[in-house]
């Protein structure tokens, strides 16, 4: 379980998060909604654990750990892992190692870079020159090898051409072990009640949904949670009368 | 032969245009014999630890060729194989005579101080030839060892890839494991001849207060290519060199890798100046430097002197830890339709990209030992996969001392 009491959080002087509060159960998927600059990547970043976001009050709980001052690299090992939007590129570091590192050796990467269509980018340096479609790709093999309990997508469906989208969404779904398989030996029911990881998606789009069931959606406006509810709901509700509906709930 | 002797005498005192100036009055130039030995495995293990460091193999497996010098004495010299000549350089220049045609050709006696010096006492080197046509599939593997303390070792290395052969060369250098101080003065002339493949990687591995002053110019005739690899991540007092090659045919061919890294204490001043001189000639210098408290300059010029030829000049410095990097690409296009181009980069690990490894879960070391090493990972085309491994090696021994 992902918990988070009262967070704030500050970016060099801007208070960029303000009094959130969150929980996802074991098994949960939320969307996170929200227009442009309205604190969902540094959400994203803070429950990671990047340090240049500063947490000035509040906490994050994870696995029943107090995690709000944990560095990144305990937060991994504790099962959390990310989808990055923009990922920095690493010279000399191949994608294969990146495989190796996230899964400590443990996993045939040729084999798993086959299932996301990623094969022929084993050998370059991780994200030089990928584009927004590679990038996600890339993101996604990472996150096959590392298997967090917690998946944090930013923007997972950015910049991804038709042909990719449905390996993209339908690899989230697995990995957040909501795809459907047909003849499996549990009925579906059994399997969603032994769903444990949990999910928090961000999506602009929505185009997401069309592919990953999900329970729950919050909107995130000006660093506020401001709204939970069903996800469709909310993605038709700020189609048809856009985020300015938010400000209304936000004041 | 007698005009070298007196060029060299005038140039005696003539300091170097860059470095600073060693005194070479401080270090002993007598000779230290040391015996002949005819099976490499009868080396001490202490030498034999430290020279496997330099890529030096005593198994002499997969190796089609040796050259050893201890201090001023060479103490084994071997071709295994056919049209492959490894000859101390003395002993060629006594008994050959076309070694005479390239002996002080390309490099000037009269350079500086340290040539004259590599003239006046001379203490041996190698000559190291391919014949016409032969393709030596091994490594080649050369050592120039410093055991004693306060020598100045002064050698002179001439290596020539005849008319389509293929040459591969590993040279290392190093010190004995309780040698402080010494110098080593090193010339080197490479000829490589028509359609000729030469690739040479030099891996030192110095000790805390030695001075090394390198001087080398090659040559690359038509269709010919020249590899050159330098790798340096021990600590050295100080260390200048500034090789410099020619392509003086169509299509010749000049690539230089060079991988540093300074520990405190250190002065590295490394260079590399290809000078394009015929259409189709193409060039690559590219430089890897890392400092955690040493400084380093980084130097690389290209010159384009005719149309029709490509150049590109890369060279990143990563300050980890203190220490100064100073990069110094120079790019000399003297006509109309040269393609030449340079990128530099000086700066530190950037924290992002070790957040983005740590968030796989590697701890902040063990993040910043992957980017690190990363850097120090050049793709080095048509290097035989031997030698890439003594590379790759020799940069994970180097980061796990630096981190």
């Amino acid at each position: 379980m992902l918990q988070i009491d009262d967070l704030q959080v500050k970016l060099g002087d801007k208070e960029i998060l303000k009094h959130i509060d969150l929980e996802i159960p074991p098994g949960e998927t939320h969307i996170l909604f929200g227009p442009n600059g309205s604190g969902k990547t540094s959400l994203l970043m803070t429950i990671m654990g990047y340090p240049q976001y500063r947490v000035t009050g509040g906490k994050i709980f994870f696995k029943g750990e107090d995690i709000t001052h944990m560095p990144v690299d305990g937060r991994a090992r504790l099962g959390i892992g990310m989808s990055y939007q923009r990922p920095p590129t690493i010279n000399g570091v191949k994608t294969r190692q990146m495989v190796q590192i996230c899964s400590k050796g443990n996993v045939d990467a040729d084999a798993l870079a086959e299932k996301v269509n990623f094969s022929e980018f084993l050998e370059r340096d991780i994200n030089a020159g990928f584009s927004g479609g590679e990038i996600k790709r890339s993101e996604l093999l990472q996150l096959m090898a590392q298997v967090p309990d917690l998946l944090l997508f930013d923007e997972p469906e950015s910049g991804v051409d038709l042909e990719n989208i449905s390996l993209i969404g339908n690899t989230i779904s697995q990995l957040l072990q909501r795809d459907f398989k047909v003849n499996s030996k549990k009925t579906q029911k059994t399997r969603r009640k032994e769903r444990t990881r949990m999910g928090l998606i961000i999506t602009h789009t929505g185009f997401i949904l069309d592919y990953v069931t999900a329970d729950k959606g919050q909107v995130l406006y000006e660093g506020v949670l401001t709204c939970t509810s069903h996800p469709r709901e909310i993605f038709t509700c700020i189609s048809k009368v856009g985020y300015e509906e938010c400000v209304r709930c936000a004041i | 032969m007698r005009d070298l002797e007196g060029k060299a005498q005038e140039a005696k005192g003539k300091k170097a245009k860059i470095g600073r100036d060693i005194d070479l009055d401080a270090y002993g130039s007598e000779s230290v014999s040391h015996d002949y030995v005819e099976d490499l495995d009868a080396l001490s293990e202490g030498d034999k630890k430290r020279m496997i460091l330099a890529g030096v193999d005593a198994g002499e497996m997969d190796r089609s060729g040796t050259y050893v010098q201890k201090d001023t004495a060479v103490i084994h010299a071997q071709s295994r194989q056919e049209g492959l000549e490894v000859i101390p350089i003395r002993e060629a220049l006594k008994q050959y005579d076309w070694v005479k045609d390239y002996y002080w050709n390309l490099v000037a006696v009269d350079t500086d101080k340290y040539t004259a010096r590599a003239q006046l006492d001379l203490h041996d080197g190698y000559v190291i030839r391919a014949l016409a046509g032969s393709k030596v599939i091994y490594p080649v593997q050369a050592c120039m060892y410093l055991e004693k303390e306060g020598l100045s070792q002064n050698v002179h290395n001439i290596i020539v890839a005849e008319e389509g052969s293929e040459l591969h060369i590993i040279t290392g250098c190093a010190t004995a494991p309780h040698l402080q101080r010494g110098l080593h003065i090193g010339v080197s002339e490479f000829y490589v001849k028509k359609n000729a493949k030469l690739s040479f990687t030099m891996i030192h591995y110095w000790a805390e207060e030695m001075m090394v002053r390198a001087r080398s110019v090659g040559i690359v005739e038509e269709g010919g290519l020249f590899l050159n690899n330098y790798i340096c991540m021990k600590p050295v007092k100080s260390l200048q060199m500034y090789p410099t090659t020619h392509l003086a045919g169509k299509g010749a061919v000049a690539r230089f890798y060079s991988l540093l890294v300074g520990s405190p204490g250190s002065e590295m001043d490394v260079g590399g100046r290809i000078i394009l001189k015929k259409r189709d000639t193409r060039a690559e210098i590219i430089s890897r430097a890392i400092t955690n408290g040493g400084d380093i300059i980084a130097r690389g010029d290209l010159i384009g002197e005719v149309p029709g030829v490509k150049a590109h000049l890369e060279c990143r410095g990563l300050i980890l830890n203190k220490g100064s990097i100073h990069a110094i690409p120079e790019l000399q296009g003297k006509v109309d339709g040269v393609e030449m181009s340079h990128e530099a980069a000086v700066g530190k690990i950037a924290q992002e990209e070790i957040l983005y490894l740590m968030s796989r879960g590697l701890s902040e070391d063990e993040a910043t030992a992957t980017i690190v090493r990363g850097f120090l990972s050049v793709d080095i085309p048509g290097l035989p996969p031997q030698l890439k491994a003594e590379i790759d090696r020799a940069v994970e021994q180097s980061d796990k001392e630096m981190m």
